[in-house]
């Protein structure tokens, strides 16, 4: 009944290939972007806007660079968040070394020092497959933590050990980075590049090379029969997954964290990140939205709710009890739907459009 | 040629001038993969019967020692506590197999890779949640594990230093080996577990209870948990900082081949001794603290050239 195909006729070859074909999808989109640009804003406070929306769209946008690798080309990564502290890092070191270059310029360049470096750890992807490639990835992820902490040039020397993000301004006199900078501010930010990432990667998978990572990902041995190249698929996809993912470690750090140790970007992140994935949809972007948003908010809603609802029991227990609710929930919810948030999404969608009959 | 000579001459003339502590590196780092062994075996008796790569296993090597710990401070006696610590592996794998493995019969692995993520998380918050986020002491004396220490003299002024703790670890590794290879090869569950590991419907079909099976097997791995736990506390102290060693396991079964418990022993020790080698002798060059990635480079290296592992068989793949 609200969500009917019916009478929706394509009538060019544009409207065929929007992204969106069906008009309630393009209202839905449009409000949820209302509700990005114009709502929050308005109604959020600062606390809201710093502890949860900016991490939130930021950790969205590091799902969506994972999900491109694993969920779109079918290569298990463990070192989503050491890609991402490459990012971060080298973005500190490019903001020092020119400081008068726009900050987001240096985001964008710093997510290519993290594809070579994903490139890299990529090239055993050729040989290898699945868990095998997941412990390639945990070297990964563990000989650049431990590059974070004793190369000491990456943090310019600092007697902490942790990367501070200094003050930068532009877009004319606009305080974008450090402990000054609005929160407001920075969401704007943050919001603009997820959504251009977003939009980017959304065209890149249903694009020709999109294609070719999901051939490799189906079956790689079919789809070098049939012409794609794995070398180039495989290598791309990391890439790309790099990038997007160096390109979030360094806004979670500018934007979010305002000072990095090399813990943040430990394997814990990797497995955060990857539970997103998972839990939002293999192979979905707005399932990363949705995965983001469960994982990132759970905890802070339990954390928040618990006393609020009279179970008042000191911070550490709320804590703990929390990641025994997340535990639980994860293992519930891959129960449930093991296609992630993403499926529940459609089935609704589906159930909308017959209702209010049980058939369509 | 400074750097060439720090990674080819310096580490081996030191090898060869003090043998002695050659040997005491080598011992360390056997006694650091018989644990790697250990914690692999777990991964291994779960891989085999269910095909779940089993993240847990980490988990619940602190787990299970948490809970011996944690009893034996609120008075029961150190005995006891081993018993019910045994209980209550016991009891988690029956609840594991009902609640976690059952609903996800046929899932995709990575599925059921993400379940025991969750299953980690989930233990790791009831853990901290009954006994507190701090280390605790391991019970060493109490169970009647050795503590002391003896020293061997090499050649003329040489000493090799052994704690009888790690003797004692590997003792009891062997002798855990040694049970689960009589245990599947001779006793009727054993045959029932193989018949399981190499076909669940061929299984299923002669009337072997899968639910059965997994459980069984989750109970076994809790009690290699619970010696790994042990062994381990008393090396260091018991804290969830295990877990993160844990992952070490990963290469270990990369080494060994995801089913094969000889492969779990070889690689682990390969791990261990490899590892401890190059953290002493070339960690320097490049500012120490290299075991943290070492064993995964030595898994990658050898992945390299056998994509299915030092004992796995050929991979054949077919359109």
């Amino acid at each position: 009944m609200y969500y009917r195909e019916a009478g929706q006729f394509k009538t060019s070859y544009k409207t065929d290939q929007a992204i969106l074909p069906l008009r309630e999808d393009r209202i839905g989109l449009m409000l949820s972007l209302v509700m990005a640009v114009v709502v929050v804003p308005l109604v959020s406070n600062d606390f809201v806007l710093a502890s949860i929306m900016i991490p939130f769209l930021i950790l969205a946008l590091a799902t969506i660079g994972l999900n491109v690798l694993t969920g779109y080309a079918g290569q298990l990564s463990l070192g989503t968040g050491a890609f991402m502290g490459v990012g971060a890092y080298a973005c500190y070191k490019l903001t020092t070394i020119f400081p008068d270059v726009n900050i987001i310029v240096h985001i964008l360049v710093s997510g290519l020092f993290a594809a070579a470096v994903g490139m890299i750890f990529g090239l055993p992807s050729l040989r290898i497959k699945g868990l095998y490639l997941a412990v390639t990835t945990l070297a990964a992820q563990f000989f650049l933590e431990w590059c974070f902490i004793r190369i000491p040039w990456l943090y310019n020397y600092n007697a902490s050990g942790a990367i501070e993000v200094p003050e930068r301004r532009g877009f004319g006199d606009l305080i974008l980075t450090g402990p000054a900078a609005d929160p407001l501010t920075r969401y704007f930010v943050v919001l603009a590049i997820v959504i251009v990432f977003t939009l980017a990667v959304k065209n890149l998978v249903r694009g020709r090379i999109g294609r070719q990572w999901m051939m490799i990902r189906d079956m790689d041995i079919a789809a070098e029969l049939m012409g794609v190249r794995p070398l180039v698929a495989k290598l791309s996809a990391f890439a790309v997954s790099s990038y997007i993912c160096g390109v979030a470690g360094a806004m979670f750090v500018f934007f979010y964290l305002g000072a990095a140790e090399p813990d943040a970007f430990s394997i814990t992140l990797s497995f955060q990140i990857l539970f997103m994935v998972i839990l939002g949809g293999l192979g979905s972007l707005h399932g990363s939205f949705f995965g983001a948003a469960f994982i990132w908010c759970l905890p802070i809603v339990l954390r928040t709710w618990l006393p609020a609802i009279g179970i008042d029991l000191g911070a550490e227990t709320v804590f703990h009890i929390a990641q025994l609710v997340i535990g639980a929930l994860i293992i519930f919810f891959l129960i449930v739907e093991p296609h992630g948030l993403a499926r529940l999404w459609q089935l609704a969608k589906e159930k909308l459009r017959v209702w209010p009959f049980p058939y369509g | 040629m400074e750097l060439l000579t720090g990674i080819f001459v310096t580490p081996f003339v030191q090898m060869v001038t003090l043998p002695d502590f050659f040997l005491q590196v080598l011992w360390e780092g056997f006694v650091g993969g018989v644990l790697y062994a250990l914690i692999a075996l777990g991964f291994v008796l779960i891989f085999k019967a269910s095909g779940v790569f089993n993240f847990a296993q980490g988990i619940m090597v602190v787990f299970a020692g948490l809970t011996l710990v944690g009893l034996h401070e609120n008075g029961v006696p150190a005995y006891l506590a081993l018993i019910l610590t045994i209980g209550v592996m016991g009891l988690l794998a029956i609840l594991v197999e009902r609640f976690v493995m059952r609903p996800l019969v046929n899932q995709a692995d990575i599925i059921l890779l993400m379940a025991t993520i969750g299953l980690t998380i989930f233990l790791i918050g009831l853990g901290e949640f009954i006994f507190g986020g701090e280390p605790k002491q391991m019970i060493t004396e109490e169970l009647g594990l050795p503590t002391g220490s003896t020293a061997i003299e090499i050649g003329s002024d040489g000493l090799l230093i052994l704690q009888h703790i790690d003797i004692a670890a590997a003792v009891i590794a062997i002798t855990m080996v040694a049970i689960l290879g009589v245990f599947f090869n001779k006793t009727r569950i054993g045959r029932a577990l193989r018949a399981v590991a190499d076909d669940h419907q061929a299984a299923l079909s002669v009337g072997i209870s899968l639910n059965q099976i997994w459980a069984i097997v989750w109970f076994a791995a809790g009690i290699v948990a619970l010696a790994t736990g042990i062994m381990w506390g008393a090396r260091s102290d018991v804290s969830f900082a295990l877990e993160i060693i844990a992952l070490k396991a990963l290469p270990v079964l990369i080494l060994g081949g995801f089913t094969s418990i000889p492969g779990a022993i070889v690689g682990g020790l390969i791990i261990g001794i490899g590892e401890k080698i190059g953290e002493i002798y070339w960690g320097p060059l490049m500012g120490g603290g290299i075991e943290s990635w070492l064993a995964y480079m030595i898994a990658l290296i050898f992945l390299l050239f056998r994509p299915q592992g030092l004992f796995g068989e050929k991979i054949i793949e077919r359109v």
